[in-house]
């Protein structure tokens, strides 16, 4: 950067008439702009691999992950003239025989599975379409012209317009009916989007519980992490190095094997308990319930999280001139306004960085809360787990829920990035 | 802590307080690890200790676990599946990061800031949404319950941890020195090979164990895509510590913690070596 600069005011300096020359007679700044540019290509090829790779096994499974959580593909793929005519149905009284004669059409040429698998689609949204459709579908050789009564007559269910409509409604290919439910919203009988009843509520449930018990081990874990880092700061290099050794090791052992460390501890029958009954602090009917709830998933997340606390709070407090405090106290101030005054604030740049990666990094936990956190102890990641092997139309509610968290995770990352920079990361 | 001569008693009291705190803290951060080590000798099939090991009888300690542990054919598998998946990914990680950090280090590296961003993000996005989005790619292509997807998808995760290293390494890399070596008369190659690429091996070596250790401890994403034929341990573990808690997990636990010992003081040796590089000692 500096020598390109650096031409033209030498070019300037030098011959005002004419532009420089390479030894070979090639204008300078020429020959200067080919170089950069193959330095920059010789840059980029170095980086192709990984980028290629990553673009490939990374990338287009997270957008695959987005389109097909809005993906809606059944309806409009099998039933493909029903699709048509009933595009420009107005939703009144019953659809006209084009439309049922485009149904009969496509259930003569559907085979088995392509059909079950719209009846199955649409039986999610309405319950008994499948037996009506698979029903048809046996009869569908037998129908003659006008279709309409004779599917009529083959099941009363065909002439429910809720039925037609929501052939209309899931014929478009895209659907935000997985995001509606990752919200709690859902179509109802009319096709107008409702609130689910309270008691089906669990995801706006989950989400919520999932920022707030974050929210809580991350407030934990500033009340145990600054005086630590404090300490580390203030005490010799020597000691300091020795007592660093305590904060890196757990965050070098593997999270089972914390998480593990936490069951045995917890248990019922686990060491604490059995602690408090022998120092008769509680009887032996009276152990303390402390795993397998919201208790278990904050204590083991909060010792999981800590060191992403300590960590970034230490490397800013080491920056910080131990003179800066004294000279404030030499000048009256009292240890702790000294401390709340002038040392506090400057910590603020660790602070914001420990807070907020503890908050990220909880927010997207599951192992921790499926392991130590029962019914209750749940996070929203536990939800996407279970969805994920579950139907097609799960396997869609998952990857609409995995998005959101996403976009919440990169909103959170992007604060991170203009408070904090990226580049200040580090690890142990 | 240095002690004033200044100090007052109130003063006094208080670093007294905090000091107690702070040692609580650290008891709670390095407990829970210690404790699993000596439960792993348990003669009895429980989480707890019995009287005869709080008494130090013998006879309350035995190494069943460790037997079970190595001798069961499920565990020795997936210890053997962990490990080939963590080396293999670890080495494409290693070769592919080191190559991108070097490019990245480039002073003619163009949009650096957004590449970096983009190189290093799957260690930001969650790993129940990789998890889900790699699940649902690799089910896609048939290719779930296999080693390639899975060696694909610590690569994926294992990388940016070798960006990161071998960036840094190479941040407090002096130029000068392949400028010296050229004037000497040393071709690109022979620069590379004896200049840069020993002074790099310490960034190069932590970010291959990063990557190493990644994979050897990721849970979610593999519950996912492993098969019954890939499962690596931390999978068995996740799974024996939700339907029957055996000591056994203890026993590998141990030995993790064990291993996690050894990879710390290596670090504390890589970074003091490269200390001493820099300091040109």
């Amino acid at each position: 950067m500096t020598d390109a600069a650096a031409v033209p005011g030498a070019v300037a300096a030098q011959d005002p008439s004419g532009p420089l020359t390479t030894a070979d007679g090639k204008p300078l700044k020429q020959a200067l702009r080919k170089a950069n540019a193959k330095a920059r290509r010789n840059a980029l090829l170095l980086v192709l691999p990984l980028f290629a790779f990553l673009l490939i096994t990374y990338t287009i499974p997270i957008v695959q992950m987005m389109t097909r959580s809005v993906s809606n593909p059944e309806v409009a793929e099998y039933l493909p003239n029903t699709a048509a005519a009933i595009a420009d149905w107005d939703g009144s009284d019953l659809p006209s025989e084009d439309v049922y004669a485009a149904m009969v059409a496509d259930l003569n040429a559907g085979g088995r599975s392509t059909i079950g698998r719209v009846a199955a689609r649409l039986n999610a949204e309405l319950a008994g379409v499948r037996s009506t459709m698979m029903g048809a579908m046996r009869d569908s050789d037998e129908f003659q012209a006008p279709y309409k009564d004779a599917l009529l007559a083959d099941d009363d269910d065909w002439a429910d317009p809720r039925l037609w409509k929501l052939i209309q409604r899931e014929s478009r290919t895209l659907t935000p009916a997985y995001y509606l439910r990752a919200l709690d919203y859902e179509y109802d009988e009319n096709g107008d989007i409702v609130r689910r009843p309270e008691y089906l509520q669990v995801y706006t449930q989950t989400f919520w519980q999932t920022a707030w018990m974050s929210g809580l081990i991350t407030i934990i874990t500033i009340l145990l992490g600054y005086p630590v880092a404090h300490l580390l700061a203030t005490l010799p290099p020597a000691r300091a190095n020795l007592l660093m050794i305590l904060v890196l090791l757990p965050f070098w052992t593997s999270l089972l094997v914390r998480t593990s460390a936490w069951i045995v501890l917890l248990q019922q029958e686990g060491v604490i308990n059995d602690v408090l009954v022998l120092l008769h602090i509680v009887d032996e009917d009276g152990r303390i319930r402390m795993i397998y709830n919201r208790i278990g998933t904050i204590v083991a997340m909060t010792h999981i999280l800590l060191p992403f606390m300590i960590l970034p709070l230490y490397s800013v407090m080491k920056t910080i001139p131990p003179s800066l405090t004294r000279a404030a106290r030499s000048m009256g101030a009292t240890p702790l306004r000294a401390h709340l005054t002038v040392y506090m604030p400057l910590t603020v740049p660790g602070l914001a960085a420990g807070v907020l990666l503890v908050f990220i990094l909880a927010i997207g936990y599951y192992i921790t809360p499926a392991l130590v956190g029962g019914e209750s102890g749940i996070f929203i990641s536990n939800l996407i787990a279970d969805r994920m092997t579950g139907s097609l139309a799960q396997l869609r509610l998952a990857l609409a829920l995995a998005t959101i968290l996403l976009v919440g995770v990169l909103v959170l990352y992007w604060l991170f990035n203009k408070l904090v920079g990226v580049d200040r990361l580090k690890f142990g | 802590m240095a002690r004033p001569v200044y100090e007052s008693g109130l003063e006094r009291a208080w670093r007294i307080t905090y000091l107690t705190i702070c040692g609580l803290i650290f008891f709670f951060l390095i407990a829970p690890i210690i404790v699993i080590i000596p439960l792993s000798f348990n003669a009895t099939p429980y989480f707890t200790f019995t009287k005869e090991m709080l008494s130090l009888d013998p006879s309350g300690y035995s190494l069943r676990w460790y037997d079970n542990l190595f001798n069961s054919g499920e565990w020795t598998r997936s210890i053997q599946n962990s490990f080939f998946i963590a080396i293999v990914s670890s080495i494409i990680a290693t070769a592919l990061g080191t190559l991108a950090a070097l490019g990245l280090s480039r002073r003619e590296m163009p949009a650096r800031a957004l590449i970096t961003a983009f190189l290093i993000s799957p260690m930001i996005v969650p790993l129940i949404i990789t998890a889900a989005a790699l699940f649902a790619f690799y089910a896609r292509l048939n290719l779930s319950q296999t080693y390639f997807s899975i060696i694909m998808s610590h690569v994926v995760l294992g990388a940016p941890f070798v960006v990161i290293t071998v960036t840094a390494a190479l941040s407090g890399f002096d130029n000068q020195l392949i400028r010296a070596s050229q004037s000497l008369g040393a071709n690109q190659a022979t620069t590379f090979f004896k200049v840069i690429l020993p002074l790099l091996t310490p960034g190069i070596v932590a970010g291959a164990l990063f990557a190493f250790i990644t994979s050897l401890d990721e849970v979610v994403v593999v519950l996912f895509l492993a098969g019954p034929r890939q499962v690596p341990m931390t999978v068995q573990m996740f799974g024996s510590l939700r339907e029957e808690i055996s000591p056994t997990i203890l026993a590998l636990a141990t030995i993790l913690v064990c291993l996690s010992i050894l990879l710390l003081s290596f670090m504390e040796m890589m970074r003091r070596r490269t200390e001493k590089l820099r300091s040109g000692g």
